[in-house]
């Protein structure tokens, strides 16, 4: 049930968006999102639509998947497109009651719900087709030179890492203890807000407990391994632009000047 | 003998619909007939745990049947709950469950769940915490201050309070030094004998199967492998070997002095058997 989560999950495969260096990949959604925002016409939407569906294909990527990452954010969608409806003014298309749509209201709603959409799924094939590390390593690399304004990026990076590491490692933990308490009799499911949430003591005191035990762990494993901060490290893996790299980037870059300019 | 659980043909696909999809279990079937110490064994992967989650009705088969005392558990899903007092599940490493302040309340858990309270639920307490093998000094300290074997008794003691008509173990004595394991499992079998209920004993551990087991089921590969008391497990040592098992180490000397031309039984399993049966060979001027 919780391993349903898809938020930042990564589907390995071996497309040409997988093998994409993930900074790349970054600067490519930083220029979606761009031109996202600077979206207004009706042909700017429909070029950005056409581009995801594309790179979602390229990736393998089922439409599926893809909008299954859409579930968690589907209150705000419609909270939004809800409000957008009945609280733009302009001209009256319907009434009832208090409730009365605009053409424009009608047109930003519709708008706002393309928007986000786009826009989740779009940062969503980011961690569908990047492992975590890979991610992180990009991240931090691209960070790179705010370490002169003595900002810790590679303690960012690996807090962050370790972070997203430990995400599965809990929810199966998290599965685990709710099956043994289950096991005596635990009932999660049923009951009102205050017995739900009493329900959850067996839970999380086991789970806080684990947490800190591993933290533990990993910080004496990484200090017996003389880890000691980003100062003079190498890299296993280290990045390399592709021509490949140069290309996508290219067009995402004409993409998002082009609907800034004409969208 | 009457079947207590019975598994017909359970298949388990975990992550359908994902890249990640995959069986643990396909097609198995099993019986557990009451009052015996079942030993269950196989590798890591062999779907062990994926089965014993369905006993207690965790995980809901994907397709398959699992009756207790002839009942479809799943018929009311809504008393699934009834399922799991009456077949408790000790899962690997318990300690990492102990959640209350003491362990007297930790192990009450189980048994208040199930609307027990007063007297009845305090009986029930101390002689699970006799049965798990723990002091009745250390019921009133946190579970957290006890040692691992400890806390691990404690977790046990929890389930057995439920006093369930059959008790899976699953790999009870992991992680536990040679004299605690042999202590634990010595518990869990004057539990099996004092109170005659029916115990699946989960391991990979041959030696202790053979050791403890009435009849021992082999699972390889999610299916049931072979079933059978000791003796007729290990007598097919050679197939336990070919499916990348082990066997006791007492019945691997018995193998290979067979393979040397001796006439001895190959099916023995435990170190005195062995003894006896190659003292017997001498006697017979065997060798």
């Amino acid at each position: 049930m919780l391993k349903d989560i898809t938020l930042g999950q990564y589907f390995p495969g071996d497309t040409l968006a997988h093998r994409l260096d993930p900074r790349t990949k970054l600067l490519a959604v930083v220029c979606y999102i761009v031109a996202i925002f600077s979206c207004h016409t009706l042909w700017a939407y429909g070029t950005m639509a056409l581009t995801l569906a594309v790179a979602a294909r390229i990736s393998k990527v089922s439409a599926r998947a893809l909008f299954r990452g859409l579930r968690p954010v589907l209150f705000i969608i419609t909270f939004t497109a809800v409000l957008n409806l009945f609280y733009t003014p302009g001209e009256t298309l319907w009434t009832w009651w208090v409730l009365r749509v605009t053409r424009e209201g009608l047109y930003t709603a519709l708008a706002m719900v393309t928007r986000i959409t786009l826009l989740i799924t779009g940062t969503f094939l980011l961690t569908y087709t990047t492992s975590p590390i890979r991610l992180t390593d990009g991240l931090e690399s691209l960070l790179a030179p705010l370490k002169k304004l003595r900002v810790p990026v590679h303690e960012l990076a690996m807090m962050m890492s370790i972070a997203l590491r430990f995400i599965p490692t809990l929810i199966e933990e998290t599965d685990k203890i709710m099956s043994a308490q289950k096991a005596r009799g635990a009932d999660f499911e049923s009951g009102g807000l205050i017995r739900r949430a009493k329900a959850l003591i067996p839970l999380l005191v086991p789970l806080f407990i684990s947490a800190f035990r591993r933290a533990d762990e990993l910080a004496t494993a990484m200090e017996c391994r003389c880890y000691h901060g980003g100062e003079g490290r190498t890299k296993l893996h280290v990045l390399h632009f592709a021509a490949r790299d140069y290309a996508v980037l290219a067009f995402y870059i004409v993409l998002a000047a082009a609907i800034v300019a004409l969208g | 003998m009457e079947e207590i659980i019975k598994v017909e043909n359970l298949t388990h696909t975990y992550g359908v619909g994902t890249p990640f999809e995959r069986s643990a279990v396909e097609g198995m079937s099993l019986s557990v007939y009451r009052g015996e110490l079942l030993g269950l064994i196989g590798h890591t992967g062999s779907g062990k745990s994926t089965l014993i989650q369905h006993l207690n009705g965790l995980l809901r088969p994907t397709a398959g049947r699992v009756l207790l005392d002839g009942q479809d558990i799943w018929a009311e899903p809504k008393k699934i709950r009834d399922v799991r007092f009456r077949v408790g599940l000790v899962f690997q490493y318990p300690e990492y469950q102990l959640f209350e302040e003491t362990a007297y309340r930790d192990i009450a858990f189980g048994p208040t769940n199930m609307g027990l309270s007063g007297e009845e639920l305090d009986r029930r307490v101390r002689d699970a915490a006799r049965f798990a093998g723990l002091d009745e000094r250390l019921l009133d300290k946190s579970p957290f201050t006890l040692s691992g074997g400890q806390k691990r008794r404690v977790a046990i003691a929890g389930v057995i309070a439920m006093e369930p008509e059959v008790l899976v173990l699953d790999e009870p004595s992991a992680g536990l030094d040679p004299r605690g394991r042999e202590e634990l499992l010595e518990h869990i079998r004057a539990y099996h004998r004092e109170r005659g209920n029916t115990v699946v004993l989960v391991s990979h551990s041959m030696e202790e199967i053979a050791r403890y087991a009435d009849r021992i089921v082999v699972l390889a590969r999610g299916r049931t492998l072979m079933s059978g008391t000791p003796r007729e497990v290990f007598s097919r040592g050679s197939e336990l070997v070919r499916a990348g098992l082990d066997v006791p180490q007492a019945t691997r000397v018995a193998m290979e002095l067979q393979k040397r031309g001796l006439a001895i039984d190959p099916a023995v399993y435990t170190v005195e058997d062995l003894a006896a049966a190659l003292l017997a060979l001498r006697k017979g001027g065997g060798c």
